[in-house]
């Protein structure tokens, strides 16, 4: 039988972080995900998911460890980290759509601004994607005039403007109302199938089973457990992670009809 | 009234208007430049140049122009330097329209929301592009108001400016009072003159800072 050997593409090891006071966020962190494969980070709140994927975008700053992409370092303020970087797309929790723009200037910033496309060709992309998402007929809107899922919408075809090597989705529905949730997660779904490595922090639990290649459990800021999809939600190693997974079921008191 | 009176002294407000306007643009001007620079200094926390800023908005703001002017115009010629009363009206009104510009810009900086600049941080646009196309387009229709009513404060400030001989709008009238002792002629003359300078500005103002809020919704 032959094997097929994936290519690492993220790398994290030892990965210290801490706030200012020395309380520890992140502790001894060590993982890789291969190019193509879609990483979900579950764990209670606060126990450092978010900041985890914070680090990787380079917007805090760590005490320790080594983070790269495909082999070259991506931490750091210098100005190869910031170029390394810019294979990194992020979406977060609050809509983080630039207010004063349309839709469509929103998209074209940073391809014309970073990469110094032209115009033309970045709008023809800007479109494709647009309709990709059902919003064609919103790129002259502004951003208050979207939904928070239309506005999820926009901010993840943003990022892949950019073509992102690794993307990062930081609970990008928690702030959404309920039936917003899907027209969201549907994207990021599609974008799993077309081969697009992905790391996602998300309290959806349906939508971590079908979208994950892997599962990793954070608490206190440690990685405690590793597994497949099928074997976490049905049967975790570790008791932690089985006592997480049961606030997420409910079991009826009620008894009605006997 | 004396309506003949009035018609015969209007050119003469009339240049003192403009020496009064030039002063004020230049002053205005500066004060902007000032307090844009001091803000982006507050804003990035600049270590050293932030408690230089500090320590100059409190200085400034706390003391009267006149007093300010004073300084300039009497004071430092005792140490040798010397400036003309046009100068020092400048400098005098810069040194104040600064300090509250910076205020101006600095309270339209954070409003910016945080996730603003790291969202665009992660679409790999650099610090410099993200406070140019990000940060201070939505900064500065916030602090549109307030640089408004600084620069009609600044333009009411430069009745002071008599104080060190400098012959604007309210040297004019206290000239016309002091020799023909016509109160009423000149102080009217003195109210409409203000009133033409500012009520464009005014108005300007309330058309900006509507269509600032238009274009958001």
């Amino acid at each position: 039988m032959e094997e097929i050997v994936q290519e690492q593409l993220l790398e994290i090891k030892d990965l210290e972080k801490s706030y200012e006071d020395d309380s520890p966020v992140l502790k001894d962190i060590s993982l890789s995900v291969k190019k193509g494969e879609v990483v979900v980070l579950l764990g209670p709140s606060g126990c450092g998911k978010s900041t985890l994927l914070r680090t990787i975008m380079g917007l805090e700053r760590i005490q320790g460890g080594e983070i790269l992409l495909e082999g070259k370092n991506i931490v750091g303020k210098s100005e190869e980290a910031r170029k390394e970087r810019q294979n990194l797309g992020m979406v977060f929790q609050s809509y983080d759509l630039f207010p004063h723009m349309s839709i469509l200037e929103n998209l074209l910033l940073a391809p014309m601004k970073v990469q110094g496309r032209k115009r033309e060709e970045a709008v023809q992309e800007a479109r494709e994607l647009l309709a990709r998402v059902h919003l064609s007929d919103k790129e002259n809107a502004y951003p208050s005039m979207l939904s928070g899922g239309q506005k999820q919408r926009v901010a993840i075809i943003r990022s892949l403007m950019m073509h992102p090597k690794l993307m990062l989705f930081d609970e990008v529905t928690a702030a959404l109302d309920p039936e917003m949730v899907r027209e969201v997660l549907d994207v990021v779904m599609e974008l799993s199938e077309q081969g697009l490595t992905m790391l996602i922090v998300t309290h959806e639990m349906g939508f971590a089973k079908a979208v994950a290649d892997r599962v990793l459990f954070l608490e206190g800021g440690k990685i405690l457990e590793e597994n497949t999809p099928e074997n976490f939600f049905q049967k975790p190693d570790t008791e932690r992670a089985q006592q997480f997974l049961q606030n997420f079921s409910y079991v009826s008191h009620r008894h009605v009809g006997r | 009234m004396d309506i003949a009176f009035i018609k015969q002294y209007i050119p003469m407000y009339v240049e003192a208007g403009k020496l009064t306007l030039g002063i004020a643009f230049l002053g205005i001007l500066f004060s902007l430049l000032i307090g844009f620079a001091a803000s982006l200094i507050l804003y990035y926390k600049l270590p050293i140049w932030r408690r230089v800023v500090q320590i100059y908005v409190e200085l400034s703001r706390n003391t009267p122009l006149l007093v300010q002017l004073f300084f300039l115009y009497f004071g430092l010629p005792k140490l040798g330097i010397r400036f003309s009363s046009e100068l020092c009206g400048v400098i005098g009104l810069s040194f104040l329209g600064g300090a509250y510009m910076t205020e101006a810009f600095r309270s339209g900086l954070s409003t910016v929301q945080k996730i603003q600049k790291e969202s665009a941080q992660s679409l790999g646009l650099s610090k410099g592009q993200i406070m140019r196309y990000i940060i201070f387009p939505q900064a500065l229709s916030v602090s549109i108001p307030a640089i408004v009513a600084n620069m009609i404060f600044l333009i009411k400030e430069t009745s002071v400016f008599s104080g060190i001989a400098l012959a604007d709008l309210m040297f004019v009238s206290k000239d016309l009072i002091g020799l023909y002792y016509k109160t009423e002629e000149a102080l009217l003359m003195l109210v409409i003159s203000y009133l033409i300078m500012l009520l464009p500005l005014s108005i300007l103002g309330n058309v900006l800072e509507r269509r600032m809020r238009i274009s958001y919704v």
